[in-house]
């Protein structure tokens, strides 16, 4: 199998760029179908977001809100301090879960209220969810002193 | 006075750094051996003096001495002394601190190790070394002085964050950020190797081994960062494709298909170009990755702006150093010879297929990785780019790269046959197909693409026995001649081996775990039992405790199998007393087959806990899967041939010049 000069040049451009063809399409296709977008409760309310798209519901714990349904099953409300969500998950929550902080949540709507999966809370005192830190910026509510701490 | 002399040792370093970047490069340039040989005593001075400051830092945390802002910030008196320690580089400014520390380190060793380069490359690559190296010391002097003072002196520090107050954690960045910088050696031969207008054998025999010390160094760091995330966080997660986990992944991927591209450059004379370019990416992709976490760009876009010191110095040097490379690589690589093309079947061709693979999965985590930041940028748009998008990228990339691993070294250099390749691997191929129907057989349930998977991992591990059994002729020659010449391969191969074998276990240990976990929530009280994964768990008491700097519930659960008690798992609910910040420990016992793992959450009535087991099947894999990776770094890093054996250039550079 002697290939001409030109021939196993071709070759080898040939193999690289087929090969990123598919890296770009496999990125296109992934990109469109996989990401997940971030709402605040108010977003939600806008928005018409079919029941079992999944999304993150970022905001605060509403205070007095959570509550034990039995089990590992907990129900809270997540807020903005305009709108908000009830959120159902069942699971442990995490160590800094608390009512009044910043807290996202991945799941889908059902029926009204947000079934999540994943439970996220800030990592330490002074950071909170960027997300939900930037979208209580925009509400005008934020008074965290832990800006840019991390 | 300690601390003072630290701040000053740092100056004088930048000083020094400085003097290191400019007076060999120029006597490099007009042959000026006085000049040139200044740069070996400067990157010992430069190494010393950065030494000196970090021990003056470090003195500063052991000491519990409050009134250095950093100290106060980041310590506490009451904290184990290890954590004291790890303390320094458990923050911004002494992370910074101990980035040019070993940035410096690396710098003096190919000053001490690179007797036998020619100074001309040698004063070269130490110069931009230096240039590095001042560039990062005037951002700590200028951003992020670790040594500024307070006055009143506060009575006690605010403590560490409890979760970095862990043995994996602590030991995470050096070996990390040991990576990361111990890429810059590369990117400085490579940009020297462009300056002087030349790379042959030689500079990739040089390169090489530099290359396999941070490669080893970024797998462990890796490792660990990957280990912690599992037993901390308190559900088993081992990789989350998180922005700061992508950030040490990109230039790994990347070094990986350095080492193995300056194979081809070093054997065959070719690739030169693709070589030198990855090596500058490789180093970019740790600087981007140090911008990523260091900047704040990833808390939040807009922290960004509100602290845009730091940030833009960094992204300066980012563009700097990036962009400067990259121009002198379209300026000078042209004028690189190449060494013709080859035969698209071969040792040389499979190791580009490797590269290939490698650097279009880099590019996809990259995509990953960077895109929510500039959709958000751009359009306000939040998303976030999680495992699926990896899985649909990144998975089918790495796949057929994991397919061939075992095949490439039985590929002969210049011109090879792929199917009796293929061939004599039949055995790895037969244990990898009893692995696939086995597993198959064992677990009906989990994803069908499973099996597969363990039957990649075995090909992988069989692949590399097959191929060393092969190369020692164990299947010929008898048991004694094949010891004999195991003995006598080059380490190199047997470092190759081990790092081939190293990634098959991590395979089994991601595929197992992430397939066939099972996992188990539910509400225990004191004296009751469930039976999990062939155990029966009885939860026997929970009682308080009080650490050192932390006040915890610990729970004890007996773990029966067989009617014999195997252990007492001891998870724990903690509160720090310094910052009242709550975490929690889970109980992990390992099995044969993999880990059980539990982990406590609330209280649930009056004694009740909501608890969380898992069954992760064969997880420690992953972990021993990377050790064996180091190891065979390690090993291969012994071979003489980076000690003694690099052919002299001048008679490389003649015989290449009669050649042509």
């Amino acid at each position: 199998m002697a290939l001409s000069r030109k021939q196993k040049r071709g070759a080898v451009i040939g193999a690289g760029v087929a090969l990123l063809g598919v890296a770009v399409g496999l990125v296109l296709y992934a990109l469109s179908d996989t990401i997940v977008f971030f709402y605040t409760p108010s977003e939600v309310a806008e928005k018409e977001i079919a029941p079992g798209q999944r999304f993150r519901l970022g905001g605060l714990v509403e205070a007095g809100s959570l509550e034990r349904l039995g089990g590992e099953r907990v129900r809270f409300a997540v807020t903005d301090t305009d709108k908000t969500l009830t959120v159902v998950y069942s699971g442990i929550l995490p160590d800094l879960f608390r009512e009044g902080q910043g807290v996202v949540a991945e799941g889908a709507l059902d029926g009204g209220v947000f079934t999540a999966d994943t439970v996220l809370a800030k990592h330490d005192e002074n950071y909170m969810p960027r997300e939900v830190a930037d979208a209580l910026k925009e509400k005008g509510v934020w008074q965290h002193a832990g800006e840019g701490a991390q | 006075m300690i601390v003072e002399t630290g701040h000053f040792a740092l100056l004088l370093a930048f000083a020094v750094a400085l003097y290191q970047a400019i007076v060999p490069l120029v006597g490099a340039q007009r042959g000026d051996e006085r000049l040139t040989a200044v740069a070996v005593p400067a990157a010992l001075t430069q190494l010393g003096l950065i030494a000196l400051a970090f021990a003056a830092l470090t003195y500063a945390y052991v000491t519990s001495d409050f009134s250095v802002e950093n100290v106060w910030a980041n310590s506490h008196s009451a904290k184990p002394l290890l954590y004291k320690v790890t303390g320094v580089w458990g923050n911004h400014e002494g992370s910074m601190l101990l980035w040019v520390f070993i940035l410096a380190l690396f710098g003096a060793c190919v000053a001490v190790f690179g007797g036998n380069l020619p100074p001309g490359l040698k004063a070269r690559t130490l110069s931009v070394q230096a240039m590095i190296g001042s560039a990062f010391l005037l951002f700590i002097l200028l951003t992020s002085n670790p040594f500024a003072r307070l006055d009143p002196v506060p009575v006690d520090g605010q403590g560490l964050n409890p979760i970095l107050q862990d043995p994996a954690l602590a030991f995470h960045p050096p070996f990390l950020y040991a990576g990361y910088v111990g890429l810059s050696v590369a990117f400085s031969f490579a940009v020297a190797a462009l300056i002087e207008g030349r790379v042959d054998a030689a500079w990739a025999r040089w390169v090489r081994p530099w290359t396999v010390a941070a490669w080893m160094c970024l797998t462990l760091g890796i490792a660990m960062g990957s280990w912690w995330a599992y037993y901390e966080l308190g559900w088993g997660g081992f990789w989350l494709w998180d922005p700061v986990e992508n950030a040490s992944f990109m230039p790994w991927l990347v070094a990986t298909a350095l080492l193995h591209s300056a194979i081809v450059v070093e054997k065959r004379n070719a690739l030169k170009v693709w070589t030198v370019l990855l090596a500058i990416l490789a180093f970019s992709l740790s600087l981007l990755g140090t911008f990523l976490v260091r900047s704040g760009v990833l808390t939040s876009v807009h922290a960004f702006a509100v602290d845009p010191e730091r940030g833009v110095f960094i992204l300066a040097i980012l563009c700097v150093f990036i962009g400067g490379a990259l121009a002198l690589f379209a300026w000078r690589a042209p004028m690189l010879k190449g060494g013709g093309l080859f035969q698209p079947v071969s040792r040389e061709g499979a190791l580009v297929v490797n590269n290939l693979l490698l650097a279009a999965c880099a590019a996809t985590v990259f995509v990953g990785t960077l895109y929510p930041l500039a959709l958000e940028v751009v359009t306000g748009d939040k998303i976030s780019v999680g495992a699926p998008y990896f899985n649909l990228t990144f998975g089918p990339l790495i796949l057929p790269l994991l397919l061939l691993v075992p095949i490439g070294p039985m590929m002969s250099w210049k011109r090879a046959r792929a199917w009796p390749a293929v061939q004599r691997l039949w055995g790895a191929g037969v244990v990898a197909l009893v692995a696939g129907v086995v597993a198959f057989a064992i677990a009906r349930d989990g994803p069908v693409l499973a099996p597969f998977g363990m039957a990649l991992g075995l090909w992988l591990i069989a692949g590399a026995l097959n191929e060393l059994a092969l190369r020692t002729g164990l299947f010929g020659k008898g048991v004694r001649t094949a010891l004999r010449r195991l003995f006598g391969l080059p380490r190199a191969a047997i470092g190759m081996t081990l790092a081939h074998m190293g990634l098959g276990f991590a395979v089994l240990g991601i595929v197992a775990t992430t397939a066939w976990r099972q996992e188990l929530v539910t509400v225990m009280t004191p004296g009751e039992s469930v039976d999990f994964a062939g155990t029966a768990i009885t939860f026997v008491s929970e009682t308080p405790r009080t650490g050192a700097n932390y006040r915890d519930d610990v729970g004890r659960f007996r773990v029966v199998a067989d009617n014999r008690e195997v252990t007492v798992l001891t998870p724990s609910k903690r509160v720090y007393l310094p910052s009242r910040q709550p975490t929690s420990e889970v109980g992990i016992y390992p099995f044969w087959s993999g880990d059980l793992y539990l982990a406590m959450g609330d209280r649930e009535g009056d004694a009740g806990r909501v608890v969380r087991i898992y069954f992760h099947p064969l997880v420690p894999f992953i972990w021993i899967g990377a050790a064996i990776m180091f190891a065979g770094g390690a090993i291969s890093l012994t071979d003489r041939r980076y000690r003694v054996g690099a052919p002299r250039r001048a008679r490389a550079a003649a015989a290449e010049g009669a050649g042509a």
